[in-house]
């Protein structure tokens, strides 16, 4: 029985989810609700972002490590949740 | 640290030996005062002396040199897959991911990582964390700061040969670009290798034009489709009208024919607004004001010549320096002349002799700017000469409000599409004033100067807050005001109403006041013409009869002084040299300085 699904499946039926998506660390996005275009893009662009979170964090502090990254903007809120070989990503639409 | 310095010379050079030995003070000089010297001196009690106890410094400019950057694109293709795996293959991506998705590492991190985000977005769903609480509320910007303006960027003509920046256009939605028409202004100065291109700036980079416009002959008016954001309509030195597509390149789609073009330099080009969103009219000092459809350039669709005897002479007619059309008054225009002339005219006249409505008179120069309140569409402000002039459309005689005569000619003006009581105003020497007549009618509010060089147009942005003004010698400026003189005040639009009103009955009243006077010397003279009839002196003299008796005059007067002077040197009884070094005398007393 593969929990992931299940796990994907529970998340997605929450209020205001938009798009999972879960990319390896190399940026190559494995499973995903939205359309590939997006995917990609999403993929391509938060890797980065995650890298550089994580690099920041890092050096403020050796000991420290990223465990959440939520960019708020105008129209959703993007929630990234890394972790050492892949990253799990999620697009809401927040209550407002 | 040991500070050693060590120097050789030859035993011979050295002096003898120094040999000590002490002995009482000598005095060598006394220099004792000398109370005669004081007479050079004034005495001056107090005396103010300036001392600070700072560190001294001093300021240098630095300025790198300016380099051209340019930004490009790079193409790259979807990256991390592993060496053996094909990105464009379909199959070998899928194989790819159900084995990772097969992986026992993968199944534990997403569980983890799942219940990690569900905590997340419920407490998202939970409550909003960014929830804005005083939302309704009104800021109460009660800051009395200073208004200003500053500097954001400068946009440099980057031909060698430096042109006017003659008009500017901003871009209609967002106006992140601005469109300036570069032309020599002064008759026949161009030189030869003057660059015809007129350039699009794009406001975040200044080193380069975004994209460069090259018609015929330069541009002298270039403005923005308000309807369509891709086209330019340009007006050209020549008289040629030109329209371009910022999707199709450099060159004009279309440009009207020499023949049926104007005859001069096509000052002022405005799109109107209609139903296929393709018609403008321009107008030149020739004293025509064309009606054009960009779809067909070869012949203008209508034509009005601005005479004012309502013959359509073109000998007769007003050079046209300016147009106005307000979207919201769209059977009315006016032109600003040459003349100093506004001439107020009706769209839907059926013939030409009826075009031209009224006329308004006061400037003493070509009407550089003519552009109607957005708010208030009765009140128009002009500029020219050196006043800027704000006229209601009911009195005709003068204008309702003006300012005071500036040392230099004023270029162009324009109205804040944000307040109704602030408007802008560029000078030839180089110095931007902003006016609000709310808060002070003497003086501008704000003067800047931005350039050395005289400023030849402005243009604000629509949100108010943004100007760009273009110099003489092609440098546009593009200047933030400060957020006072960009939002509108509380009661601004009462108040203004309230001071336009008040203006505009004030001119009333002197008008009729006027008319009453002039009615009464009317009859009065007509009463005095009855009772002195055949009085011929100083009544109804013509001009040759005038300068007859000018003349007579004169001559008389020149006769009289002539034989004062002989009188006076026959009335001595000298002898010859006497008389001739009283000759010497009295003509130095009374020769080329007598009156």
């Amino acid at each position: 029985m593969n929990w992931s699904f299940e796990t994907l499946k529970r998340i997605q039926t929450q209020k205001g989810v938009q798009g999972i998506i879960i990319v390896t660390a190399e940026g190559i996005p494995i499973r995903s609700t939205l359309d590939n275009a997006s995917t990609v893009q999403y993929a391509g662009l938060i890797q980065q972002l995650v890298m550089k979170a994580r690099v920041t964090v890092r050096e403020m502090d050796p000991q420290n490590d990223l465990t959440f990254l939520r960019i708020r903007s105008k129209k959703n809120e993007i929630m990234i949740a890394p972790d050492k070989d892949y990253f799990l990503i999620v697009i809401q639409n927040p209550t407002d | 640290m040991e500070i050693v310095y060590v120097y050789a010379r030859r035993r011979c050079d050295f002096g003898r030996p120094c040999n000590f030995s002490d002995r009482p003070a000598e005095l060598h000089v006394d220099v004792l005062p000398d109370p005669a010297l004081a007479a050079d001196f004034v005495r001056r009690d107090p005396c103010d002396v300036a001392v600070q106890c700072a560190q001294e410094m001093s300021e240098h400019e630095v300025n790198t040199e300016r380099f051209e950057s340019e930004a490009r694109g790079i193409n790259h293709v979807e990256g991390g897959w592993p060496k053996d795996i094909n990105p464009q293959e379909m199959e070998q991506t899928i194989r790819f991911r159900k084995k990772v998705e097969k992986d026992e590492n993968y199944l534990n991190t997403v569980m983890q990582l799942g219940t990690l985000m569900e905590h997340c977005i419920k407490q998202n769903n939970a409550i909003d964390i960014y929830q804005e609480y005083f939302e309704d509320e009104e800021e109460m910007v009660d800051s009395r700061e200073r208004p200003s303006a500053k500097t954001i960027n400068v946009f440099r003509d980057p031909n060698e040969v430096k042109r006017t920046a003659t008009s500017l256009s901003w871009h209609p939605d967002g106006s992140r670009k601005l469109a300036i028409a570069y032309s020599c202004l002064e008759f026949q100065r161009a030189a030869k290798n003057m660059s015809f291109d007129s350039y699009i700036w794009d406001i975040e980079n200044p080193s380069c034009p975004e994209m460069t416009l090259k018609p015929a002959s330069p541009l002298v008016c270039l403005e923005y489709n308000p309807k369509d954001s891709h086209i330019l309509l340009g007006g050209s030195y020549n008289g040629q009208i030109g329209y371009w597509d910022t999707r199709k390149g450099s060159q004009p789609v279309e440009t009207s024919a020499i023949e049926h073009g104007h005859r001069d330099p096509v000052y002022k080009a405005i799109w109107l607004q209609s139903k296929t969103g393709t018609d403008t009219f321009s107008a030149s000092t020739d004293g025509q004001v064309l009606w054009w459809d960009i779809r067909k350039m070869s012949e203008p669709t209508e034509r009005l010549v601005l005479d004012l005897g309502r013959k359509g002479n073109l000998d007769n007619a007003l050079g046209a320096i300016s147009l106005e059309f307000e979207s919201t008054m769209p059977t009315k225009f006016m032109v600003g002349t040459e003349q100093g002339l506004v001439v107020s005219c009706n769209r839907k006249a059926k013939t030409p002799a009826e075009k031209i409505v009224c006329t308004y008179s006061g400037h003493h120069g070509p009407i550089y700017a003519l552009q109607r309140n957005p708010f208030f569409p009765k009140n128009f402000l002009t500029v020219a000469d050196w006043t800027a002039r704000i006229w209601s459309e009911d009195i005709k005689e003068s204008s309702i409000m003006w300012t005071k005569y500036h040392m230099s000619y004023l270029m162009d003006g324009c109205w804040s599409p944000v307040r109704p009581s602030v408007f802008f105003t560029v000078k030839m020497d180089g110095t931007l004033d902003v006016w609000d007549y709310l808060f002070k009618h003497n003086d501008p509010t704000l003067s800047l100067k931005v350039c050395d060089e005289g400023l030849f147009s402005l243009r604000v942005q629509d949100s108010g807050a943004l100007l760009a003004c273009g110099s003489q010698l092609g440098t546009a400026t593009l200047l933030e005001v400060s957020p006072d003189l960009s939002t509108m005040q509380r009661n601004e639009k009462a108040l203004a109403t309230a001071m336009f009103e008040r203006e505009t009955k004030r001119e009333k009243i002197l008008e009729a006041r006027q008319r009453e006077m002039r009615v009464k010397e009317r009859s009065r003279s007509e009463q005095s013409k009855e009772d002195e009839g055949r009085d011929t002196d100083a009544g109804d003299e013509s001009a040759e009869q005038l300068l007859a008796r000018a003349e007579r005059d004169f001559f008389e007067i020149v006769g009289a002084e002539l034989k004062k002077r002989e009188l006076e040197a026959g009335q001595e009884q000298i002898g010859a040299e006497e008389l001739a070094g009283y000759f010497l005398t009295s003509y130095q007393a009374n020769g080329p300085g007598c009156q």
